[in-house]
């Protein structure tokens, strides 16, 4: 029985939370609200994602279903999918036939529980933390749980008893091993700013001196296309290149184990860009007032922050869909190499630049505020034109005369002429 | 919050999560396709981070989940599968009754071992801390600092050498590979 005298006693509405009860009962609502909101956006995204996708090509996108804007469409595309057929390959190991889905969808959802979403909301039981959970190791969960979503895409390869999906799962599985360790160490400079792992001592650094994105926008960049690579989203989805392996991973799934993979694509998506607002855009902090990491708490600040958040994680989503529908698949081997060979030096080059940085910096006085975020940015600045141009090779920088000498060319045709004798066998 | 004001609610997780992790240890080893092995071999693996957070180890903890669950065995199913193995029946190496008496008889002495363990009493002096001596450093130092700090401290000089041994252990693994495969071709 739960003691309803915990519920009904009058403390102070900016004091935390005391006794378990009250606790147990906000966790469990919190826990209501974020899923909600969570599937009922990634449902919406689908809808986004053809709406956005024909306006960039010109065309209309859904507008039967619902109205002229075909709000129904995703409702419509749910029901479709519990109406489907199920199908299972012959010889399909089953368990793990059907519990790829979940396995690929799971992941994504946990990460919202230490992702703080707003400024603490005053209740009459004391000060509620807009966030389900505030683990002290907050920043590392996210890290651990995050490595756990290629196990779906693998065991849904594998599972399948069927080629091309086997080599889709293959696939992911290297891809995303590799831009696994460039996401990790992408973040250890936040880890370097902030001097704590928790979620909320991340956010009140950048709320308290500038966001991320400024101080380590390196950092930002390497997170930002290894979180692409992550989703295997374009120009990362060789794990369901359509062109050569039909579809990838689920070639064999459908119904609603294959909508499962496509709202966990969506659901990735949407706990990718909340990441990188909390990371490096100072998650639900407004910019350029400190009003509303201020004391006094109200229902108001909660809803702003709240609506702060949104927009962020919404405008990092956008982006996604938006490069999809601009820009080309990599090939194997550049999606290798530019993992490998450029994402992971950079990252962890900054990590030692940073540190150093950072230890100067203390080492003649200057302290967290204006002058020491302008050095980061500056030097960030440095660096990401430096990156550019050795990156790009002289090929936007300076086409007009800077085009590369053709021995350097005649040496790289032949560099990947032998990498596809010798290592075109192995995959 | 520690655990502790949870009473029977921690004791049945902490027993739930160690005989999951016994149970689902158990059916790894006896696994013939070695694809559901790794999964059961992941089960445990989470089992045990669930206990290391029980025991207010949570950097541990997250560190099991991070690189054995989310990187090593990752690594794993894609060896098993890039091998492609074949029929889980042709390559079972499941010995036979001779080897099972004997597997059920070191456990068996194992378990004899533990229970002679908790009746001996630990010596005390510095190897005892106190009870509440991790979630005291947790609250002092967070939940990194409370590992990181004995280990860049006290232990350094030991850390460190540990991570050369890794880099030639890295490299021999490196050398090793590369001529068995020139030799190959």
């Amino acid at each position: 029985m739960i003691p309803v005298h915990a519920l009904l006693q009058v403390v102070d509405r900016q004091a935390p939370i005391t006794g378990y009860t009250t606790y147990i009962v906000f966790s469990i609502i919190k826990l209501i609200i974020v899923f909600t909101i969570y599937m009922l956006s990634a449902a919406l995204l689908t809808l986004a994602e053809r709406k956005i996708s024909a306006w960039i090509q010109g065309r209309h996108g859904p507008n039967r279903v619902g109205g002229r804007g075909g709000w129904l469409q995703p409702a419509a595309d749910g029901v479709k999918n519990f109406m489907k057929e199920e199908t299972e390959p012959g010889n399909a190991s089953h368990p793990l036939f059907s519990i790829a889905p979940a396995l690929s969808f799971v992941p994504a959802m946990l990460v919202w529980c230490v992702i703080p979403f707003g400024s603490p909301l005053p209740t009459p039981w004391g000060r509620v933390d807009l966030v389900v959970a505030d683990l002290p190791v907050g920043f590392l969960f996210i890290l651990a749980i995050a490595s756990l979503g290629v196990y779906g895409i693998v065991l849904a390869g594998w599972a399948s008893n069927n080629k091309y999906s086997f080599l889709g799962g293959l696939r992911s599985s290297a891809q995303m091993v590799s831009y696994e360790v460039a996401l990790g160490m992408s973040t250890i400079p936040i880890i370097l700013l902030a001097g704590n792992v928790t979620m909320s001592e991340i956010i009140r650094q950048q709320s308290h001196s500038m966001w991320n994105v400024l101080n380590l926008t390196t950092a930002f960049v390497v997170f930002f296309v290894a979180a692409l690579a992550e989703n295997n989203r374009v120009p990362f989805d060789l794990p369901e290149a359509e062109s050569e392996l039909i579809a990838g991973y689920h070639t064999e799934y459908s119904a609603m184990k294959f909508s499962l993979f496509f709202i966990a694509e969506y659901a990735n998506m949407v706990t990718a860009g909340a990441l990188m607002a909390t990371l490096f855009l100072g998650g639900w902090d407004i910019p350029f007032t400190g009003w509303d990491n201020a004391a006094p708490y109200t229902v108001l600040k909660t809803i702003l922050t709240l609506g702060c958040f949104l927009t962020k994680t919404g405008f990092f989503v956008f982006v996604f869909i938006w490069i999809r529908w601009t820009l080309p698949r990599f090939r194997y081997d550049q999606l290798m190499s530019l993992g490998w060979r450029v994402m992971l030096p950079v990252a962890l080059g900054y990590i030692a630049v940073l540190a150093t940085t950072l230890l100067v910096l203390q080492a003649i006085g200057i302290h967290p505020g204006p002058v020491h975020s302008f050095i980061l940015l500056m030097e960030n600045i440095c660096i990401l034109l430096l990156l550019f141009v050795m990156v790009d090779e002289g090929r936007i920088v300076s086409p007009a005369y800077g085009r590369a000498q053709q021995a350097r060319i005649v040496r790289l045709r032949a560099r990947s002429a032998s990498r596809a004798v010798t290592e075109g066998a192995g995959k | 919050m520690s655990m502790d004001n949870f009473g029977l609610f921690y004791q049945f997780h902490f027993y739930l999560f160690g005989i999951i992790a016994i149970v689902s240890a158990v059916t790894f080893v006896t696994r013939r396709s070695p694809v559901a092995a790794a999964m059961w071999l992941i089960v445990t693996m989470f089992c045990l981070a669930a206990e290391y957070v029980m025991l207010d180890a949570q950097f541990i903890a997250a560190m099991q989940v991070l690189l054995y669950a989310g990187a090593i065995m990752v690594i794993f199913l894609f060896v098993i599968m890039l091998l492609n193995l074949g029929e889980a029946s042709d390559i079972t190496d499941v010995r036979g009754i001779g080897g099972k008496l004997l597997a059920g008889f070191v456990g068996l002495i194992l378990i004899a071992e533990v229970g002679v363990l908790t009746r001996t009493g630990i010596p005390s002096g510095k190897y005892v801390v106190a009870r509440d001596f991790l979630s005291q450093q947790l609250a002092t130092y967070g939940a990194v600092g409370a590992v990181a700090r004995p280990l860049y401290r006290d232990y350094s000089l030991a850390f460190e050498l540990t991570s050369v041994l890794l880099l030639v252990a890295i490299a021999g693994a490196v050398i090793l590979g590369r001529k068995e495969s020139s030799s190959a071709r």
